[in-house]
């Protein structure tokens, strides 16, 4: 199948000042020296232990940070030379923490809508306000969210509300990829499958591709047929989802296996 | 929300009570004219310095003007001079805190030398040596408190917006392609709202104070129009004799001032930062 998606040599360090004076310096290695490639349709699972760098490759990705070496590519075209609208328009990102991820202060229409505004002035369509209304309103009913929200605050929302209201502005710019960092693990079990569930039936509804982030080695293994392990910065397995559960060849991967609680999951 | 606050305020007695003077403050301010028995500037030689009486309930000046009306009409000068001020205040505080906040690296390395040049300057000295160039009436005086009078507001804007700028709300809001001054301003403006509020009521209360003493000193608001501070300095001459020249003016500065720190420090502890967060 072919590259959506194509890191090489990807590298961030994080330099951190210990001490009054700078000239001790302590060297994070958040990302090392990582390549890999997400193909068109898939869902790649992406997981390993806090601080392992999950989130540093995600930002690097979308570029809300810049990496000191190494190349990313969309679609063969390197993303460094993207704008910022083009980049938008390919790639969105759902993110941990349903609570931080939605302005307190702004309706549900507000933060719908101006991602509408802005994919419509991207593709150069002239929108009337209830054109772009409509369109908010069929964006929250493919995520299953009522349609009469509009005016409604963040916090009159549960988390597992609000993580369908962070997914539907993901999708209002109708993007290609998507970034998904831990997008249910601050949420109640019963949810997480709600919310897996729908993002299986977007996959499909939308022809999207998903790098899945997660800690959780067993989510990743329903989710995607092939997975990376990260291990401080580095990558240190990679393969098909199942052999790697079955037969870890990495130390690591083995441990992180057999820290997964044995109770029956809802899976 | 707004039921929530009003709960929370209707308990705070103190800031209850600030409300309250603002508000009667304020109508005194608008209805000067049909508040105020006697024309503030009018003379009356012949009744010059009389003890507070019937006729004159706050007495009559050196000029034998009405203290009472020339207090009422006071009111316009200080309320204004703090409104206007303070505005200014806010517009610059705000606007450097949000970029300094928001666009950190030089933005804001070059803002905050700025502010901390404000801040080690003794202000009411900066304040008298510019009065002392430009020519010192109403204008001039609110206009100078005011630039002098936003360091304290950019600081607590760019604390706000320097921790927000890495909450996920701000990173969607890059990756959806927004403008940064639609992330500046419909982003981050609304979630300092209750820093600015809070600033805005403290800093009336200075501003008053500023003017007053700037009026005291002549170099504030020019006789005959009638300030605080003003009143206050005639007073000063006749204090062994005629009392109530500089105690009514003073006590009028007092009260006020007072009203708005009590308002403004009841609204810090009623709009308390981590409730704005969880109420929206
Ligand atoms: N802006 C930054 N400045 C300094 N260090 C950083 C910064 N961002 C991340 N790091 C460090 O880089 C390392 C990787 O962090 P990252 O957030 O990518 O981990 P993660 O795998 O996403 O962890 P988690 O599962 O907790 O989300 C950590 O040691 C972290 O402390
Ligand atoms: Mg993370």
């Amino acid at each position: 199948m072919e590259d959506l998606l194509e890191i090489k040599d990807l590298k961030k360090y994080f330099f951190l000042k210990k001490g009054l004076f700078s000239f001790n310096k302590e060297t994070i290695k958040a990302v090392d020296n990582i390549s890999f490639s997400i193909k068109k349709g898939e869902i790649l699972g992406l997981v390993g232990e806090s601080g392992s760098g999950k989130s540093t490759i995600a930002k690097l990705i979308v570029r809300l940070i810049y990496p000191q070496e190494g190349k990313i590519f969309f679609k063969k075209e390197e993303i460094g030379k993207f704008s910022r609208e083009k980049l938008s328009k390919n790639v969105q990102m759902i993110f941990q923490d349903p609570f931080a991820s939605l302005n307190p202060k702004l309706s549900i229409g507000t933060i719908i809508g101006e991602v509408v505004r802005v994919r419509n002035k991207i593709s150069g369509e002239i929108c009337s306000k209830g054109e772009v209304r409509e369109e908010i309103k069929r964006i929250l009913a493919t995520v299953g969210l009522p349609i009469n929200i509009l005016s409604d605050y963040p916090h009159q929302f549960s988390g597992g509300q609000r993580q369908r209201i962070g997914i539907a502005r993901a999708l209002a710019m109708r993007p290609r990829l998507i970034i998904a960092d831990e997008p249910v693990s601050s949420l109640d079990i019963s949810i997480q499958a709600q919310i897996i569930n729908l993002l299986l039936d977007l996959k499909e509804e939308f022809n999207l591709s998903f790098l899945f982030i997660a800690h959780d080695l067993n989510l990743v293994k329903y989710l995607s047929q092939r997975m990376l392990v990260m291990y401080k910065g580095k990558i240190v397995e990679e393969g098909l989802s199942e052999e790697i559960y079955r037969n870890p060849q990495n130390l690591y991967t083995q441990q992180l296996i057999e820290s997964i609680p044995k109770i029956k999951y809802w899976l | 929300m707004f039921k929530v606050f009003w709960e929370r305020f209707k308990h705070n007695k103190l800031a209850l009570s600030g409300l309250i003077v603002i508000l009667v403050l304020t109508i005194q301010a608008c209805f000067a004219p049909f508040i105020a028995p006697y024309n503030p500037t009018e003379q009356n030689i012949a009744n010059r310095l009389s003890p507070p009486s019937g006729k004159h309930f706050l007495g009559t000046d050196e000029l034998g003007r009405d203290v009472f009306s020339r207090i009422v009409y006071g009111t316009r000068i200080s309320l204004s001079v703090g409104f206007v001020a303070v505005g200014v205040a806010v517009l610059i505080g705000t606007l450097l805190g949000l970029w300094a906040g928001f666009f950190g690296g030089w933005v804001d390395n070059l803002i905050m030398r700025l502010v901390d040049i404000m801040l080690c300057f003794p202000t009411f000295f900066l304040i008298l040596m510019v009065i002392a160039f430009l020519s010192p009436n109403i204008f001039n005086i609110m206009l100078v408190i005011g630039l002098t009078s936003w360091s304290g507001l950019t600081r607590l804007i760019r604390g706000e917006c320097l921790s927000m700028r890495e909450r996920e709300f701000i990173q969607a809001a890059r990756l959806a392609g927004l403008k940064n001054n639609r992330i500046i301003f419909v982003h981050l403006l609304p979630n300092v709202f209750t820093p600015i509020l809070v600033f805005a009521t403290l800093g009336i209360g200075s501003a008053i104070l500023t003017e007053s003493a700037l009026s005291f000193l002549g170099l504030g608001v020019q006789p005959p129009t009638p300030s605080w501070g003003n009143i206050l300095t005639a007073g000063k001459d006749y204090i062994h004799t005629a009392w109530w020249l500089s105690f009514f003016p003073g006590l009028a500065i007092l009260i006020t001032v007072l009203a708005y720190n009590l308002l403004g420090e009841g609204l810090r502890d009623i709009l308390d930062p981590k409730m704005g967060d969880k109420n929206g």
